[in-house]
């Protein structure tokens, strides 16, 4: 006889789920803001050659985008410890995802940075805008405005990319769900569940992400 | 498919189980008294574990070393007779005894109806147990003691299931995914306590001395026994006398504290 599929084991800790869900969001949330702040401090470093702060973004782009993901967290949450820095998971977990976050979005808006033709900014500074003006108006909204959609793919592989922190023990989604399967081994329908519920938060993020970048960084048409 | 195939596959485990029984029952009346044969023969055969450090592993010069093998070699010097080792797994030690091929086998055997069924035990002369461990400074006695505090365990680990069961509400579980982060998230000060095994913080103990391990309570008490075959009164009673001695006079204290780093238990 086939395997007999039963979800009730699975749904009935649905509360523990939900709560893994809003931890792997609330997650991405503050590592997609503070992740891609760092990143703009970063590109800004990098493409305007600020010494020494561009070489110094420059190793710390090399040393993360060429390490795992789970070492970086296993470094902070088990390694640092040693040094005398201890955090909680919560913590441990937050700070994994903004330096990685962190070294992606260097080089991604550094792209849309340096695509910025050197005349707009003598433009800018021909109509005597400010530097901060000329910064906000000229340089980092045509650069987000073109590097949006590869922003918005880099935070929800990050929000993907978070479900190891369940191995520091931090309660996000994939260790309710490893949770909820080490009581029932209801295997299949546990990561069933869960896999769907990743699909739909990535989609979700992914439009939420969308449109506030269309209201807030592209602008409505004029 | 394997949910419908078991019932059968344990059906003819059963069935099984019970041949071995009535054929052990069979040999016991049929050979009878295996202690007037390991006298006569000046031989004692033990079968003992080499793959279950600090029990019974094998040591850089190739012999087996361990806890169950010290106890097998102190057993053999006060019956007076010459030791032969016999290197079993943990399927097939009891299966051993049945058959006659061992005399004894002490191989950190726990006790169970089943086995009990097919072998005759020994008093306990190891400790082996599931507990709460922490650092030797914090005092800890009863899983109500938890309250607020915070212990980690290996997910899905029977310490895992019992744990859950009796800690208080405010205590903080943290599940790691296998034993070493487990063990790596105590030794880095992460969590206050672990659950786990008194075999494992032994091992711990021995190998760091970043943060020492102590037994806190008990979580599930599984003591080591020696197997005998069944109906076997004289060997068993002799073998009673032998683990009581040793108790009374320290030798099995000193075992203890070799292989597993701790004072045997007061109430083993």
């Amino acid at each position: 006889m086939a395997y007999q599929f039963d979800f009730a084991p699975v749904l009935q800790h649905s509360d523990l789920l939900l709560t893994g869900a809003a931890f792997t969001l609330a997650l991405t949330a503050v590592g997609a803001v503070l992740g891609i702040g760092l990143g703009i401090v970063g590109a800004l470093c990098r493409a305007w050659k600020i010494s020494p702060f561009d070489r110094l973004f420059g190793l710390y782009v090399e040393v993360i985008r060429n390490t795992p993901f789970l070492v970086q967290l296993f470094f902070i949450f088990f390694g640092l410890p040693s040094l005398g820095v201890k955090m909680t998971e919560w913590h441990a977990a937050v700070l994994a995802m903004v330096i990685n976050l962190g070294a992606y979005s260097t080089e991604i808006i550094r792209a849309g940075i340096q695509a910025t033709p050197r005349g707009q900014i003598e433009a800018a500074s021909s109509l005597a805008l400010t530097r901060l003006q000329t910064f906000r108006h000229v340089v980092l909204r045509p650069a987000l405005t073109r590097v949006w959609p590869a922003l918005v793919s880099q935070v929800i592989i990050v929000m993907l990319g978070s479900s190891v922190c369940s191995q520091i023990a931090a309660e996000e989604l994939t260790f309710a769900a490893n949770f909820i399967q080490s009581r029932n081994f209801r295997a299949f329908e546990t990561y069933f569940v869960t896999t769907a519920m990743y699909f739909v938060m990535a989609l979700l993020i992914r439009q939420l992400l969308m449109r506030l970048g269309q209201r807030f960084i592209v602008g409505r048409p004029r | 498919m394997t949910t419908t195939r078991r019932p059968f596959l344990r059906s003819l485990c059963a069935l099984a189980a019970g041949l071995a029984a009535s054929a052990t029952l069979g040999l016991a009346s049929a050979h009878a008294d295996v202690l007037a044969n390991v006298h006569k023969n000046g031989t004692l055969r033990v079968a003992v574990p080499q793959d279950f450090p600090p029990f019974g592993s094998v040591g850089t010069d190739l012999k087996p070393r361990g806890y169950d093998i010290d106890m097998a070699n102190l057993i053999g010097k006060e019956l007076g007779v010459k030791v032969e080792l016999i290197p079993v797994t943990s399927t097939n030690r009891v299966p051993f005894l049945t058959t006659g091929k061992a005399d004894l086998v002490i191989s950190s055997l726990g006790k169970n109806a089943e086995r009990e069924a097919v072998i005759d035990f020994s008093t306990a002369y190891a400790p082996f147990f599931n507990g709460v461990f922490g650092p030797t400074d914090v005092k800890l006695a009863q899983a109500g003691e938890l309250a607020g505090k915070t212990v980690g365990v290996t997910r899905g680990a029977v310490e895992d299931l019992e744990l859950t069961k009796i800690a208080p509400a405010s205590t903080t579980i943290k599940r790691f995914e296998d034993n070493n982060a487990t063990i790596s998230a105590y030794l880095t000060g992460q969590v206050q306590f672990i659950a786990t095994g008194n075999v494992v913080a032994a091992a711990v103990n021995d190998m760091t001395k970043l943060r020492r391990l102590d037994a806190k309570f008990l979580i599930k008490n599984s003591p080591c026994y020696v197997g005998i075959a069944k109906g076997e009164t004289a060997l068993t009673a002799k073998v009673n006398e032998i683990i009581a001695k040793a108790k009374q006079d320290g030798s099995l204290d000193a075992i203890a504290q070799r292989w597993l780093n701790a004072p045997l238990p007061k109430d083993l």
